[in-house]
């Protein structure tokens, strides 16, 4: 069994002194960061900057080199397997592509949880999933394999999934990347109505500085494995730092230098450079 | 739903396929020189030699599989080849008087014994022994003996 | 040659490090695979449906002229002798001893084997695995271990299959076309094979359908989850699983004979 929760803070997840690297490459250090229950909370930052790293280090797929990440109060570094699969029964997770299971139809795809954790009767089953696929707009799609979906249908069959099991963390990675304008429209709204309507804590990892705002209740602006800034998207937006500024207002360079690092232009043209 | 039987459908006449094709490998390929009997006894016989008989072999009876050696072993002192064989129970009445020969199944077969009755009252019993033995025809022997009669018949 | 030994140390030490892996693995698979069974039986039905029943056509093609091939090239030979009676001995022995086993393992890497390897890889490089224990299921459990069952389950099935449409194979051709006689085709096999012949042909199958099983499933899981790296764990899948029969078939052989 999970332990049981100390106290009720209003914190839901806690990050502290966070220490991450791979290999040689260090991609958090002193990472500090708090998620408030029952907000929308955005994780921003330049491509490469690790917010999918982070998001796996939040739900233990990975596990940090120093630091403790706290969820409900309890350091998930010191969860064994089965305590691990119950925290992670709270957690609903929308990966980027959606990631739904190819062999099996739209339907079976978000009744998997149901069927895998619980022993609930064919018709109990049918009826929770309807009403999940109908939330998303998505009824219609049931009999459908998930390989005659688009983009944006696969990431709402995606979304019903995840909230199937009534989780109280729903995590999306990237969920507006490579949607069309109504379709990208159609998650903004999902997000924001999930968290509110169900009560739930949402954490989103994205670039896309203008949807992000409309849905967030307080982000964090992450590069250079560390927290930039954090606020309100207002606050973000008018922020003194030169990196929030270019960041926010998609600036080609500045602290995020628009060249990778390499040698010397003129002396790698002349064929100067040793290698 | 109607895919799930199908693949059920499927698997069971795969399984059951392959279930028949392993119990036909299993029951119907081998067994020839198998012989099974709960009950048995055994007997002993000698023979001057044994040519290539081995242990398994069968022991036949008017053609019929009855028994199978058990042991082909050298006696240093009779300087003999000293065969075991044992019997099924249900053919007891076998007279003792019977010989045994090593005889070849087709020209190229491998070898059995073959037990040709005779006529005595008393019948084989575990432990008894067959007196009246006719050694293997190694072919080298014979074609030996046919080359010297056919030299004396020129004479 | 100092850099050179140090190369040869560090390859050594890595295949070692890889084999351990792999046993590990094993072990992991099977300490998981009788609760699956019990419990999620449907799930490792399909995975035998998958494995075997979509491979039965071209073993049993296969297994057909293979056995053909004998019969025909048997009797040639055996006709020099006048011995073209020992023809079912020599098929019998051919396909249940050695052809069959390795024969079945072989085209059963490259249907199912590469199958299952490009299955589990494009789960993992399109998140599914992850998805999964996000959703709180073990992947190991829940997509790997009926995989490796069903394959384990149905090799030596398809073993069975393969050697008796090989026998009827050559039975056509002898007997029908070649005018051997039918009885002394069947009455010398019998009286050849012996029971150790077919817990051979048992040993094998068993052996190599978890030899191929296993390296299936290991490759798709450990597969770079990348387009290109999926397409590498499928030729290795066949590769690896092709040599692993082959030295196998020879140790059992040894040991068995």
């Amino acid at each position: 069994m999970l332990r049981p929760v100390s106290a009720y803070s209003e914190n839901l997840i806690e990050i502290h002194d966070l220490m991450y690297s791979r290999g040689a490459r260090v991609i958090f250090k002193d990472l500090n960061l708090t998620i408030k229950r029952g907000e929308v909370t955005a994780f921003m930052g330049p491509s490469g900057t690790g917010k999918t790293t982070l998001l796996r280090l939040i739900t233990r797929q990975l596990i940090p080199q120093q630091g403790a990440i706290f969820v409900n109060g309890v350091d998930i570094a010191t969860l064994n397997q089965s305590e691990l699969y119950l925290l992670r029964r709270r957690f609903g997770m929308l990966f980027q592509n959606g990631a739904l299971l190819t062999d099996i139809n739209v339907f079976e795809n978000v009744a998997f949880p149901l069927r895998e954790h619980t022993r609930l009767s064919n018709r109990l089953i049918r009826h929770v999933v309807l009403t999940k696929l109908h939330a998303v707009g998505l009824r219609g799609a049931a009999d459908m394999m998930p390989s005659e979906l688009s983009g944006g249908m696969a990431r709402r069959v995606a979304l019903a999934r995840a909230m199937v099991m009534d989780p109280e963390i729903l995590i999306y990675d990237e969920p507006f990347v490579g949607l069309d304008p109504i379709s990208m429209g159609v998650i903004v709204r999902l997000v924001r109505r999930m968290n509110d309507a169900l009560g739930i804590t949402s954490i989103v990892v994205s670039h896309d500085v203008a949807e992000v705002s409309t849905v967030a209740d307080c982000s964090y602006l992450i590069s250079d494995g560390k927290v930039a800034a954090s606020g309100s998207p207002d606050e973000l937006r008018t922020a003194n730092s030169e990196l929030v500024r270019q960041f926010m207002h998609g600036m080609a360079d500045g602290p995020v230098a628009f060249h990778f690092e390499a040698p010397n232009y003129a002396e790698q043209l002349l064929g100067r450079d040793t290698e | 739903m109607q895919q799930t039987r199908s693949v059920e459908i499927g698997t069971g006449l795969f399984v059951l396929l392959g279930m028949s094709a392993l119990f036909f490998l299993t029951t119907q390929t081998t067994g020839g020189q198998d012989f099974s009997a709960a009950d048995t006894f055994e007997v002993e016989a000698r023979f001057e030699n044994v040519g290539s008989l081995k242990d398994r072999a069968p022991v036949a009876m008017s053609g019929v599989t009855i028994g199978r050696v058990t042991s082909v072993t050298f006696d240093p002192v009779t300087l003999e080849a000293k065969v075991l064989f044992v019997i099924d129970s249900q053919y007891d009445q076998i007279p003792d008087d019977s010989d045994a020969s090593i005889l070849t199944s087709g020209l190229l077969g491998s070898q059995y014994i073959g037990l040709q009755a005779g006529g005595s009252d008393i019948y084989l019993e575990d432990g008894g022994e067959i007196l009246f033995t006719q050694s293997a025809i190694v072919l080298e022997n014979l074609i030996g003996k046919f080359l010297v009669n056919a030299g004396s018949s020129k004479d | 040659m100092k850099a050179l030994i140090r190369d040869l140390h560090s390859t050594v030490l890595e295949f070692v490090r890889t084999f351990g892996a792999f046993q590990l693995f094993f072990l992991r698979l099977l300490r998981h695979t009788p609760k699956m069974l019990l419990k999620r039986p449907r799930l490792v039905i399909k995975q035998i449906y998958n494995a075997g029943a979509l491979s039965l056509v071209i073993i049993m093609v296969c297994g057909f002229f293979v056995g053909a091939v004998l019969g025909l090239l048997g009797h040639n030979i055996l006709a020099r002798f006048n011995a073209e009676d020992a023809i079912g001995t020599l098929v019998a022995f051919a396909l249940i001893k050695q052809l069959g086993p390795v024969f079945t393992a072989l085209l059963f890497a490259g249907r199912a084997g590469t199958a299952l390897s490009s299955e589990i890889g494009l789960m993992k490089a399109t998140d599914q695995l992850s998805a999964m224990e996000m959703m709180a299921v073990n992947p190991v459990r829940r997509v790997l271990v009926p995989r490796f069952v069903g394959a384990s389950v149905a090799l030596p099935l398809l073993v069975a299959i393969f050697i008796c449409v090989g026998l009827l194979g050559a039975h056509l051709v002898t007997i029908e076309l070649l005018q051997v006689d039918a009885g002394a085709f069947w009455q010398q096999m019998r009286l050849a094979l012996a029971d150790k012949d077919i817990f051979e042909f048992i040993v094998k199958s068993v052996a190599f359908g978890i030899v191929a099983g296993l390296i299936a499933v290991w490759e798709g899981y450990n597969a770079i989850p990348t387009a290109e790296g999926v397409g590498l764990a499928t030729t290795r899948t066949v590769v690896i699983t092709a040599i692993s029969v082959l030295i196998l078939n020879f140790m059992i052989t040894a040991v068995l004979l």
